[in-house]
């Protein structure tokens, strides 16, 4: 009995899981992609040509079926990093993610030993 | 301690600088050359009159393609024409014109007007294939070969320096 019950909430949990991951917002993945003909907006915040055919592509890749992440590699592949306000990690630009935990971690030992010296 | 001090300091003031010194010199303007011999991008255009489709597999036929993307209410359309009927005349070279958010009528009147340099002619209504070739505004010109690479992409409109780079490069 315990068993079954187990088994009911996995596969209600698993087909809860699955449509949250399907569920992707447009206007999220508009406030994450740059508008190119625009003095710093979003192509959530613009009404261009160039934000307009945008959001039917990106309602077409939704679609389609493609995630979030999917759809930001499509864009940066069309148009490069550029359009992307958050870069997706890669070898150029590492160093920006990887910088602010070495910073973190010398800052923290500079304290540390610093505090020491002082005791 | 001290030394290692003055060294973090010596080494933080030395990334604060390269930091600045890449940030000012970086050119932040939209760069193209991402694209350059990649693949060309799948695709299925509608003709312009309606009556087929064009894919990839039409651009096997010559040895280089120029794809221009342009409209009759774009101006730099009709500065860059000219170039383009001179290009329609190379036959290593086939001409795809892709007609971007524009009226057929409108279309029509500026090729009667100024000529029709297009081997194929499509039409792209509502701009969402110009995205596969990664179009933000026209006119646009790929040039591609044979094998579907892309060797060139020109953004605004064709120039003289272009046609005779085309010219190089296809013969």
């Amino acid at each position: 009995m315990k068993l079954n019950l187990l088994l009911l909430l996995f596969i209600v949990f698993s087909k809860f899981s699955l449509a949250a991951e399907k569920n992707v917002d447009p206007n999220l993945i508009h406030k994450n992609l740059r508008c190119l003909v625009c003095q710093g907006q979003s192509i959530s915040d613009s009404n261009s040509d160039f934000a307009q055919t945008i959001k039917l592509v990106v309602k077409d890749l939704i679609d389609e079926g493609k995630t979030e992440d999917e759809i930001y590699e499509f864009m940066s592949d069309k148009y490069g990093d550029w359009i992307v306000f958050k870069p997706q990690f890669n070898i150029q630009n590492s160093l920006l993610w990887i910088l602010p935990y070495i910073a973190l971690i010398f800052g923290g030992f500079f304290i540390f030993s610093f505090l020491k010296k002082r005791q | 301690m001290q030394k290692i001090i003055k060294i973090i300091i010596l080494f933080f003031f030395l990334f604060i600088i390269g930091i600045f010194y890449l940030g000012l010199t970086k050119d932040t303007n939209y760069s193209t050359s991402s694209l350059i011999n990649k693949d060309t991008p799948e695709f299925k255009i509608i003709s312009f009159d309606d009556s087929n489709f064009y894919t990839r597999d039409d651009l096997k036929k010559n040895n280089y393609t120029l794809i221009n993307f342009w409209a009759s209410w774009c101006a730099p359309c009709k500065i860059e024409h000219p170039i383009l009927m001179k290009l329609s005349q190379k036959k290593k070279l086939m001409l795809l014109g892709i007609n971007f958010k524009d009226k057929n009528l409108q279309a029509k009147t500026f090729l009667s007007d100024l000529g029709n340099p297009y081997d194929l002619l499509a039409k792209d209504k509502n701009g969402k294939q110009s995205v596969k070739f990664g179009i933000y505004g026209i006119p646009e010109s790929i040039l591609i070969n044979k094998d579907l690479i892309i060797i060139k992409k020109f953004v605004g409109p064709l120039s003289v320096d272009d046609y005779n780079n085309i010219i190089k490069i296809i013969e």
